[in-house]
């Protein structure tokens, strides 16, 4: 019986489960995920085996996006979107941030506002158009409103939970050293929670975007989801595909800032280098 | 505080540092459970007492009241002279892990009591000087000076919980209470612990109160270990330890030393309710001779 030679075994490859993969590796696939599907499209539509009104080739999408930049004014649409997402957004930031810190802190908060806002947010912010073209009106405000109730529910729970993760030995090692409560918030709670929040804001930031076509159905006459409808009356489905993918662009370079912000921020946050 | 009255605290408990009384704890819930029953127990100033005992005999639940993190449901506690009713900061507490704030370097860890005090306004520029002072004396005392500025995710376990210790010394406190803080360490990096904590025992001449599992690290640590009981929580023996006040790891292979071990060892057993193991152990002995 000969035993087998006795070599160095090849390191586990890239298919191993939760194993690791390199930055170049990275890069490829992730590559390889963006463009096999840009690949699979020019195909689809080179073949003439789709009509161009349902699928549109990526050359019509792109000549679409060249002259919407140069005569109808695709910057000022893509502004107003912007606005009203960020204007949405930071809205519900601004008032989910200090009160899911509350309800993160406080047990009795949190009995009162949970199951209240646990139910409002399964309510679909699309039926809430016809209350706010009542109460708040057609105009800027009316479309902010409509990001905001889809984004605000969700992320006031999210900065809770991100609050109370903050490790229980953590808050008792401040409470034997003589910390109040409000140093406690302060000094522990808000530090510790940090670089969830942000991860909070990005996840929701994406979200507040989902809700720009649907804000723009109350009487727009701007702006990227407006233009995207106003196509799906003409049946100018370049147009759809174009408005389609700039937002996803422009919520892709959000969510990269979001993560390069976390890693600026955050160094002490990330993976052991 | 009056100083007449500070005065009369002081005689009535020169010599203990902790005073526990008929302390009685019961967790209310759907159904009360009593988790320590008629605790009595003197604590002398700059003593190094060990808990030890099975699981679910409230160990860590009398030194969570003595750190004022539990409320206890009957008796008398005083520490330094004073009935405790809540957490203060002459009694730090060391915990087993997960303690260190993440986003802050070693130093600041260890300066975050300061950044307490600071914000009540009554610290002069020469208290922010001795702080710098103390704290650097800290960080060489646990052997850690050129890791000041590190994170603790970049130091070992051993090392955070060094961190830990110097954190919970910066504000002087009178008593040390330690929560199985070095349970989560391997055996190497515990003995080294051992006598790290032994020297800044002797050094900083606090008070300290240590929970553990480990029947040895209670030996070796204590001057008196504390043995307890569960269902319900309470204390069984307490053994004063026949070593000489400065320890050395030779000391583990000492004769008393092992005689001791067992003897608790074998108490332990006895107190845990647990009786089945043996005839477990027996079965399973006949069933490999079968």
């Amino acid at each position: 019986m000969s035993a087998p030679p006795n070599r160095a075994p090849r390191p586990p490859g890239i298919w191993t489960i939760a194993g690791s993969l390199g930055r170049r590796q990275y890069w490829m696939f992730a590559a390889l995920g963006l463009f096999s599907p840009l690949l699979l499209w020019s195909v689809l539509a080179a073949s003439g085996l789709i009509d161009p009104v349902f699928l549109p080739s990526p050359a019509m999408v792109a000549r679409r996006v060249l002259t919407w930049l140069t005569e109808d004014d695709l910057l000022a649409d893509t502004g107003i979107s912007i606005y009203r997402v960020s204007a949405g957004f930071l809205l519900s930031a601004v008032l989910a941030l200090p009160l899911g810190l509350l309800i993160g802190s406080f047990r009795p908060v949190a009995a009162m506002l949970e199951p209240l806002t646990d139910f409002i947010r399964y309510m679909p912010a699309v039926a809430f158009i016809p209350l706010i073209m009542l109460w708040v009106g057609i105009d800027e405000s009316a479309k902010i409103s409509v990001i905001f109730i889809g984004t605000f529910f969700q992320m006031l729970l999210m900065v809770a939970e991100d609050v109370r993760r903050t490790p229980r030995a953590q808050i008792e090692a401040a409470h034997t050293m003589g910390a109040t409560r409000y140093e406690i918030i302060k000094l522990v709670l808000l530090p510790s929670a940090k670089p969830a929040l942000l991860d909070t804001l990005r996840v929701t930031m994406g979200w507040a975007w989902t809700y720009l076509v649907v804000a723009e159905l109350v009487a727009a006459n701007s702006g990227l989801g407006y233009s995207i409808l106003k196509a799906q009356r003409f049946l100018k489905t370049d147009t759809i595909f174009a408005g389609i993918i700039l937002i996803g662009l422009i919520g892709l370079v959000m969510d990269q800032g979001f993560r390069w912000l976390h890693r600026r921020l955050f160094p002490w946050a990330q993976a052991r280098a | 505080m009056g100083a007449s009255q500070g005065l009369n605290m002081n005689k009535v408990h020169m010599m203990n540092k902790v005073q526990i009384r008929h302390l009685g704890k019961v967790f209310d819930g759907g159904k009360p459970v009593t988790a320590l029953e008629n605790i009595n127990l003197d604590i002398r100033d700059n003593e190094f007492v060990t808990l030890v005992g099975a699981s679910g005999c409230g160990k860590s639940t009398l030194l969570r009241i003595l750190g004022g993190l539990e409320y206890r449901s009957s008796g008398e506690l005083d520490s330094n002279g004073q009935p405790v009713n809540g957490p203060g900061a002459d009694r730090a507490m060391v915990f087993q892990h997960y303690s260190l704030y993440p986003w802050l370097t070693v130093m600041e860890n260890i300066k975050f009591s300061r950044k307490l005090r600071a914000k009540r306004g009554d610290m002069s520029s020469a208290d922010v000087e001795a702080a710098s002072g103390r704290a650097d004396a800290l960080l060489r005392l646990i052997g850690l000076s050129s890791a000041a500025h590190a994170y603790p995710n970049q130091l070992s376990g051993g090392m955070q919980q060094r961190v830990a210790i110097a954190r919970a010394l910066m504000s002087r406190p009178a008593i040390l209470l330690m929560d199985e803080p070095f349970g989560a360490l391997d055996a190497q990096t515990r003995e080294v612990m051992h006598d790290l904590i032994l020297h800044v025992h002797r050094i900083e001449k606090t008070t300290i109160v240590f929970v553990t599992h480990d029947v040895e690290e209670a030996i070796y640590l204590g001057q008196r270990v504390v043995l307890m009981a569960p269902r319900p929580g309470r204390i069984d023996t307490i053994y004063d330890v026949p070593l000489p006040a400065r320890r050395e790891q030779d000391m583990k292979h000492a004769p008393e030393f092992l005689a001791m071990k067992k003897q608790i060892l074998a108490r332990i057993r006895d107190t845990s309710g647990m009786a089945t193991d043996g005839d477990l152990l027996e079965r399973l002995n006949l069933q490999a001779a079968a």
